[in-house]
């Protein structure tokens, strides 16, 4: 694979994260990731539709009236979550009772969305599939660090494995409540933005206004 | 050497080019303890006085000294008289064992067993508070290069007064530490908060550890005792069933009723009320608002009445003496910085408040007490409230010039 294949595999890991960067797809990251098993599938389940979206209208590119593009876009997008929700029914359907209909939000999820107008519209097939894929990871890999958080000390486990055993079992650990409800999400994924930011200091964004001083006038 | 000459020799190691210049926030803070710092405002609104930071959160801590006071007797007086209603095989426990080693008993009857069995219990709670508050606030002072303020002190003393004295101590820890950094530090430290810190330590244990922050058994801190916070009878059996517990209106008022630690005593509130007052540290107008639209919206509940929910016949003056109500109003609702800061919209945000808060007793079935998410729920809408004050101050003006042109 060459260094720029490569790089749109993995730049959306961490540098160009389309969570922690671009801020999109945060409500299906609040909604699904108090579990990782759920977390795990939606994670999949992004990565395929994110990638083969963008293979599909790379190919029709040409043949895309620009002014109707967002419409077949969404048909496209739209035809690959009900086969991604229909292929979890048949094979998960614990946990797609549990994803309920965040499944079927993919199709509004910005960054699938976002990848097919901003780079798949514009590039060649292959890249536009690694494109997708890699975003795809990138926003896995932040719904899985949220999920660890969210599951190990909201519940004491990771894949409902148990790690800490907790009070009401007769172990040692009391469950933060906080952290099985929604907005804590917000909190870690804020947490981590702030940690990323810190360690890549080209994510900081600009001052919006500084407090003057007297020595500057 | 005078102290003050020591700090003068101590003071270029830690300025800028000094060895420990990093550390200099902490240097800062320790001289400032003993003597009033001479650096003046170098940034624009020149204003001056004489009343600085320091003073003001200095005035704040006094006030609460008479809920303090409440808090370690009251807590003495639910704990021992929990103690005497169990009979003696409750009695184990460290305190206890020192109560009864010093001589001081655990009668609900002595007015200093009652206090130090309180002191026994707010005291970790408050140490454990500034220790691990501390350690953050420090931390960013010195990471981030501001001073460390002594708005850290009334949050922390705000922070232990709204537990529940069985809180245990990691939990204090960690509700602090959220408080200080979530709360206060990520948006720039003191001054730039919009919410209050202490309150969000406080929200984050409510939802975290639902368990020890609400219920019966939490309010007095001994094994097996059972007691209703008198807003949680009220909202299962109606106000008026109260007596029946032994909660007369003069209970509620002076406070020998379970609660948080500090909450309990309108009473011990409304001295602090009246210092913050006197000293202008609390502006009236966010308590008018307050009152006022506590005592409006809960008098039209009144009015419309309910067969099924008996709050909704609650008085106002009740709603004045029993769960944190004046605490609230007196300590957080009065905060200036995540309040509103326009004359007007210090009413409509006190209104705000305590509409919302007879909103979330009486109409919310989930949480019996109100006072906390209501505090927070106007804090994120002061700014807003501000905007819209401010935005209508321009209209106006732009009007009368439009007619002198």
């Amino acid at each position: 694979m060459s260094q720029t294949r490569k790089q749109l595999l993995t730049d959306p890991l961490v540098d160009n994260n389309p969570i922690t960067l671009q801020v999109l797809g945060i409500c299906s990251a609040l909604a699904v990731t108090s579990s990782l098993n759920v977390a795990f599938v939606m994670s999949l389940a992004v990565i395929a539709v994110c990638g083969f979206s963008s293979l599909f209208i790379s190919f029709l590119r040409h043949y895309i009236p620009n002014s109707i593009r967002i419409i077949v876009q969404m048909v496209i997008i739209a035809s690959l979550v009900i086969l991604v929700d229909q292929i979890i029914k048949a094979y998960a359907y614990e946990i797609s009772k549990t994803l309920s209909v965040f499944v079927g939000l993919i199709i509004t999820n910005c960054i699938v969305m976002g990848r097919a107008e901003a780079f798949a519209m514009k590039n060649k097939p292959f890249e536009s599939f690694v494109d997708g894929v890699g975003n795809g990871l990138g926003y896995s890999l932040l719904l899985m660090s949220v999920g660890v958080v969210r599951e190990l000390f909201g519940s004491g486990s990771l894949f409902g494995i148990m790690i800490f055993e907790p009070v009401s079992n007769g172990g040692w650990y009391v469950p933060n409540g906080l952290l099985l409800l929604p907005p804590s999400a917000f909190f870690i994924i804020g947490f981590i933005i702030w940690g990323v930011r810190t360690w890549k200091k080209s994510q900081v964004e600009a001052r919006e206004y500084k407090i003057q001083t007297l020595e500057e006038h | 050497m005078s102290l003050r000459n020591y700090f003068h020799s101590m003071e270029p190691h830690f300025e800028k080019g000094g060895k420990y210049e990093k550390y200099y926030p902490i240097f800062e803070m320790v001289e400032t303890i003993f003597f009033t710092s001479n650096t003046v405002t170098k940034a624009a609104p020149h204003a001056r006085s004489f009343v600085d930071m320091k003073r003001v959160m200095t005035y704040v801590v006094i006030s609460t000294i008479p809920c303090v006071l409440w808090a370690l007797y009251n807590t003495g007086l639910q704990t021992n008289s929990a103690l005497a209603t169990l009979g003696i095989e409750a009695q184990s426990g460290w305190r206890i064992s020192l109560l009864q080693f010093i001589g001081l008993g655990i009668s609900p009857e002595s007015l200093v067993s009652n206090i130090f069995h309180g002191l026994l219990y707010f005291l970790p709670i408050y140490l454990t508070t500034l220790i691990a508050g501390g350690i953050c606030e420090v931390t960013f002072a010195t990471i981030r290069g501001h001073e460390v303020n002594e708005g850290f002190l009334v949050s922390s003393m705000l922070f232990a007064l709204t537990l529940p004295a069985s809180t245990p101590l990691w939990q204090v820890a960690l509700g602090i530490a959220f408080g200080v950094v979530v709360g206060k530090e990520v948006f720039g430290g003191t001054g730039k908060n919009f919410l209050n810190p202490a309150l969000t330590g406080r929200a984050f244990l409510y939802f975290a550890y639902p368990a020890y922050m609400s219920g019966d058994s939490i309010w007095t801190p001994v094994d097996g005792y059972s007691g209703a916070t008198s807003l949680g009878i009220a909202a299962a059996e109606g106000y008026e069933s109260l007596s029946n517990y032994g909660i007369t209106w003069a209970d509620a008022f002076f406070g020998t009723i379970q609660g948080s630690l500090g909450e309990t005593s309108t009473l011990a509130c409304a001295i602090g009320l009246v210092f913050l007052l006197l000293t202008k540290i609390a502006n009236y107008r966010m308590v008018v608002g307050c009152l006022l639209g506590m005592i409006i919206f809960s008098s039209f509940l009144n009015w419309v009445g309910s067969d099924t929910n008996p709050m909704f016949s609650m008085p106002w003056y009740w709603h004045l003496v029993i769960g944190s109500y004046a605490f609230g109003l007196v300590f957080m609702v009065t905060e200036p910085v995540s309040g509103s800061h326009t004359n007007l919209g210090r009413y409509i945000y006190g209104a705000l408040i305590g509409f919302m808060v007879v909103m979330i007793r009486v109409l919310n079935p989930a949480f019996p007490e109100g006072m906390m998410l209501a505090i927070l729920f106007g804090n994120i809408f002061a700014p807003l409230i501000d905007h819209f004050v401010v935005m209508a101050n321009i209209k106006r003006r732009t009007k009368f010039n439009v007619q002198t042109q």
